[in-house]
């Protein structure tokens, strides 16, 4: 068994995390960049940020043979500042050719601020600019059907191809605009706040398995970074095929990964 | 979207089977939450608009009618069209949306 988990905030956790992943089948990773629990100070805290996903996680997950990717923004709970924003945006353009970014990511909105819309139209531009794909975040409990659809408003007022974005977090009342309108869904495994691994089983088999995937969005608060392996395990146990779940945690996120050249699982 | 209908590849006895243990539990904590707040002292006469959201959602459980996951999401959802300008000063997100009145739609 073999699994890609392609939401996963990897600096907040410890290496034996990466070993556990590891022996759960994990094989890569991706880590979109967000909010560290505080807000940095200045700009260069998020180029020393950068610098760590790009150059120290890949080295700590390689040990346990699992390959580290990254995505790159201001997170939309930092970017209600424009002035900060756009000074952080202007470093990222230097780090985009790193041999382990994919894109821009997770961009998005938090309280569905005007000030946060334009933040996200300005990193839908760079991401327009450099020809990257996008791993967008929505908002949390209440704020997320609204957040959702003007992200999804935003995007497609660019010319960005619906298929090239990533729209995560998911659940039952965004799941099937979202898929509707050409993006990729992302279902994320977290406590309290998101879904369940029976849920997502739930959503799998109410809208089916394209352009859908599953992770755990482990992170610095009360999460698991063995979500993905557990919602494995609850499709089977409900009697979904091994076809099915491979699907959803390792073909889908590879098949949508790998429109990023720099994407590979082998040397 | 594909047919939701008998979509799932366990049957219903044994999704029982399989899920009843935990549901039942997750029920009486539920009936247990509700007895708790019945025990505690009132804040005030107007009701939390978290506990009014709620117990709409309650309903939607026991109205024979399907998707009630995605309808209960959409009641506690936030369908205002406004959009402040900043996030300064405002709290989190609280899980249901806090309407300004019951008349006058969401703020």
């Amino acid at each position: 068994m073999r699994y890609i988990d392609p939401h996963i905030h990897m600096v907040s956790r410890t290496t034996d995390d990466y070993q556990r992943m590891a022996q759960a089948g994990c094989v890569a990773v991706t880590e979109p960049a967000f909010w560290a629990g505080f807000d940095r100070s200045s700009a260069q805290g998020f180029f020393d940020y950068y610098r760590q996903l790009t150059e120290y996680e890949p080295k700590r997950a390689a040990q346990f043979g699992i390959r580290h990717f990254t995505w790159l923004c201001i997170n939309p709970k930092e970017a209600d500042d424009p002035g900060f924003a756009r000074e952080v945006i202007s470093i990222i353009p230097d780090f985009l050719e790193r041999e382990t970014v994919l894109g821009i990511g997770e961009i998005g909105l938090n309280k569905n601020t005007r000030n946060e819309l334009i933040i996200l139209e300005e990193q839908i531009a760079l991401a327009e600019k450099y020809n990257q794909m996008v791993l967008v975040h929505t908002p949390h409990l209440e704020d997320k059907l609204k957040g959702t659809r003007l992200i999804m408003d935003a995007i497609s007022a660019s010319s960005i191809e619906p298929g090239r974005v990533l729209i995560d977090h998911v659940e039952e009342h965004t799941v099937g605009e979202v898929l509707d309108r050409g993006f990729w869904a992302g279902m994320t495994l977290y406590p309290d706040t998101k879904c369940t691994p029976e849920r997502a089983a739930d959503i799998i088999e109410m809208y089916g398995t394209e352009r859908l995937w599953m992770n755990s969005a482990g992170d610095w608060g009360c999460s698991d970074p063995l979500a993905v392996p557990k919602a494995r395990l609850e499709m089977a146990r409900r009697g979904h095929s091994a076809e099915t779940i491979d699907t959803v945690t390792f073909g889908n996120p590879q098949c949508f990964l790998s429109q990023c050249e720099k994407f590979r699982l082998e040397d | 979207m594909s047919d939701p209908i008998f979509s799932c590849p366990q049957n219903r006895e044994e999704v029982i089977n399989t899920y009843f243990m935990e549901h039942r539990a997750k029920l009486i904590d539920l009936a247990a939450y509700l007895d708790r707040l019945d025990r505690a002292r009132p804040v005030g006469d107007d009701a939390d608009f978290r506990d009014t959201a709620f117990r709409d959602a309650i309903a939607i459980l026991t109205d024979g009618q399907s998707q009630r996951a995605r309808r209960i999401l959409d009641l506690l959802s936030d369908h205002s069209t406004a959009m402040p300008q900043s996030a300064d000063g405002m709290k989190g997100a609280l899980g249901a949306p806090h309407r300004v009145s019951t008349e006058g739609g969401a703020a």
